[in-house]
């Protein structure tokens, strides 16, 4: 159990990239009650964003300089495809059955991969992304901290707390809550609920771009496909956590991370269970422990209890 | 509550949902009927994931397949007959090869077809193409069962379709010329094994792992990965507490790169090596962080360095394909050449005409060929198997594949 230490830093990494993007699935699924299945592909749009925004940048820019920017690049694409397809995709079928935007984000979803891979140049394998140059924080003997971790593990709780903040304390943020509470009610006390929408979608748009930096600088490359797998994991964080609770997002996202990776490195340290580790196994008990905690609490870790909903 | 399994059905739909839109193809170059101009028309198939992150290796064995029918119309390989090609992108799915195998089988016109990439996906494809008598040639599979049978392993061997030809050696070539490589010439002793579970990957890794332990080689622990995930970091750390003064890797170089490059970044200074799955540029070019020292081995004599390949690289670059032709060009340029040649023999036993039952005949032909190709002699013995068993050994040196030792494995 000696790296225990590192498992647990690797675990919480990888979480806090999770929680990062299923911001975005919890707050569009709270205020309109859409699962955007598209938000893997904008979680892409703004790696590619930011990876475009650094080669325009002239070579030899310090990456302390060149991060804010390429966030800043990034969140501008994915803001933008992301406010584009609220209203382009999702406005016109607010008030169609359920299923259908649903299916209509699944369609987006793929669009968005094709177009990628089709205009963005060179991305059909994976591209190249800057890395942070320089050796792993060594903290303890056990333990060390990559650049990319130390990165991701800092600015993700400054998000959290610049996102409470707004939502709890800010004029916008409050009719935000509004609105996710009763829609229509919010609309009579003059909230404009249009608004509203489209600001929830481009605020998970924006995290989900600074994921994308911070993914891309930790991996060293990005694909077109690369939202996928992670808009599932991330969906799933937001499951876990309670979908609908901006924390509980965070937190599922974390809990994930770590079951995750302690999967990878435990499971087949136990007597018997020496098959069932590893690697190819950690997908497989990252669901077995969401479905435990839907079993004992089916509104999720941090979820509220939304009678009217159920 | 119904809202909670809404979402979970929604996730499973879209995991469907995502594999389905994988079947689409691109590139369909129809093969026009017969007797167009006065000649006859015979397609040849390619199937190759064309899209998605093999599609560097698929763009390859495409255009080079593509340049071998190019130059036989062009010299007039066969009189009276016009090649063309039909190319379909699998996307290294299973599901979508078996799906091209049967479109192309559906095709009359098609006598042969070249592909695929992947072990995992001519699996699917050969009984299709079996029970139509039709011939598949691949460049690139590797994996002994596909044309030795299931009990290779048990040195049963058992052709299961007749129809199946490669140009590719095996992984049991491929496997322990590594493993003698890494123990004998590297002098690595402590290896960790990786594989990504598929068909390939798994078995090059099995075979390596037999071979590294007959030599007295210690295995010090193994992991698997899952194909298109990216965070490797808790395996990476595995690898550095077990001590390991190597790692091998069964798989393919998208999540190949990002391992090593994990790998690297714990701090462990230790080789990755793997088969030709790792061969490419982009397992270097992919991650940024130093890949030297890091091995692979692949089929065949460095295709730059052979006389007979040099014309042929002189021909891809005058076309002036997009796409360079990668590990399995040649390869796929003399799989193309075997079915042409096959072809050509079927037509001049048959008074300069192709017969009715033209499948069935290019298969018996396909046996039969010996040219001298762009990787070598070309021919194949009683399983479909190459006959050439040459291989080469690559090492990462200032982010390039440089090659460090080229042999002919007997055993």
């Amino acid at each position: 159990m000696h790296e225990l230490p590192q498992q647990l830093a690797n675990g919480l990494a990888l979480g806090a990239l999770y929680g990062l993007i299923a911001i975005g699935y919890t707050m569009v699924y709270g205020i309109v009650q859409l699962i955007n299945f598209a938000h893997g592909e904008i979680f892409m749009i703004g790696g590619f964003g930011a990876l475009t925004t650094y080669t325009a940048l002239p070579s030899g820019t310090s990456l302390l300089v060149a991060i804010p920017l390429m966030i800043l690049g990034g969140a501008i694409a994915s803001v933008a495809v992301a406010t584009a397809a609220e209203r382009f995709a999702y406005r016109p079928l607010r008030g169609a059955p359920r299923l259908a935007p649903l299916i209509t984000a699944i369609g987006l979803s793929i669009a968005l991969q094709q177009l990628v891979w089709q205009f963005y140049p060179d991305a059909k394998k994976a591209v190249s992304f800057p890395e942070f140059k320089g050796e792993a924080f060594q903290i303890t003997d056990g333990l060390q901290i990559q650049r990319a971790d130390a990165f991701i593990l800092a600015l993700a709780p400054l998000c959290m707390l610049a996102l409470g903040l707004f939502v709890s304390k800010s004029r916008s943020g409050r009719a935000m809550q509004a609105t996710a509470q009763d829609p229509d009610t919010a609309k009579l006390m003059g909230i404009n609920t249009d608004r509203i929408i489209v600001m929830a979608f481009a605020i998970g748009a924006a995290f989900a771009a600074v994921a994308a930096v911070a993914y891309g600088l930790d991996k060293g490359q990005i694909n077109f496909e690369m939202g996928f797998i992670l808009g599932l994991k991330a969906f799933t964080a937001a499951v876990l956590g309670g979908i609908g609770n901006i924390y509980g997002a965070m937190v599922g996202g974390v809990v994930l991370g770590i079951a995750e990776s302690l999967s990878i490195a435990y499971i087949e340290d136990i007597p018997g269970m020496q098959q069932l580790g590893g690697g190819a196994w950690s997908n497989v008990w990252a669901f077995v422990l969401l479905i435990l905690v839907l079993l004992v609490r089916p509104q999720g870790l941090l979820g509220e209890r939304v009678a009217d909903r159920a | 509550m119904r809202h909670r399994s809404l979402l979970i059905l929604t996730s499973v739909l879209t995991t469907g949902a995502l594999t389905l839109t994988a079947c689409g193809s691109r590139d369909e170059g129809k093969g026009s009927g017969d007797n167009a101009g006065g000649t006859t028309t015979v397609v040849i198939g390619v199937d190759a994931p064309l899209t998605g992150s093999l599609s560097a290796l698929g763009q390859g064995i495409k255009n080079s397949v593509d340049l071998a029918v190019q130059t036989a119309n062009k010299n007039k390989e066969v009189p009276g007959v016009t090649f063309k090609i039909e190319a379909l992108d699998d996307q290294a799915v299973p599901a979508s090869g078996q799906a091209n195998a049967t479109k192309l089988v559906g095709n009359k016109d098609v006598l042969g077809v070249v592909g695929p990439l992947n072990s995992g996906v001519s699996q699917q494809m050969q009984g299709v193409f079996s029970s139509a008598n039709l011939a598949q040639v691949s460049p690139a599979n590797t994996n002994p069962s596909l044309s030795q049978g299931d009990n290779w392993g048990k040195g049963e061997f058992k052709r299961p379709f007749k129809t199946y030809f490669r140009t590719a050696a095996t992984d049991v070539v491929q496997g322990k010329f590594a493993a003698q490589y890494l123990f004998k010439d590297a002098g690595k002793k402590k290896v960790y094994v990786v594989d990504d579970k598929q068909t390939y990957g798994a078995g090059l890794a099995a075979i390596f792992t037999d071979e590294f332990k007959r030599l007295g080689g210690q295995v010090v622990g193994t992991d698997h990965v899952t194909v298109k995930e990216t965070d490797f970091s808790s395996t990476a750390d595995k690898v550095k507490s077990s001590g390991a003064d190597s790692v091998y890797f069964g798989g393919q170089y998208p999540e190949g790169g990002l391992l090593s490059d994990q790998i690297k970044k714990t701090g462990a200074k230790v080789p990755v090596m793997g088969g030709d799955g790792i061969y490419d540029p982009a397992f270097i070019s992919a991650s940024a962080e130093a890949n030297d020292g890091d091995l692979a081995t692949s089929i065949g004599y460095p295709v730059e360095k052979l006389d007979t390949a040099k014309k042929f690289i002189e021909n891809y670059k005058a076309a002036g394909y997009k796409d360079p032709y990668a590990a399995y060009g040649g390869y796929s340029y003399d799989a193309g050449w075997a079915i042409i040649q096959a072809v050509k023999a079927v037509v001049a036993a048959n008074n300069g005409k192709l017969p009715e039952d033209a499948r069935a005949k290019v298969t018996e032909a396909l046996g039969k060929v010996s040219f001298d190709g762009v990787t070598g002699k070309v021919s194949f013995d009683e399983f479909g198997d190459t006959t050439n068993k040459q291989l080469t050994v690559y090492k990462v040196e200032g982010g390039k594949w440089i090659d460090v030792k080229s042999d002919t494995f007997n055993q």
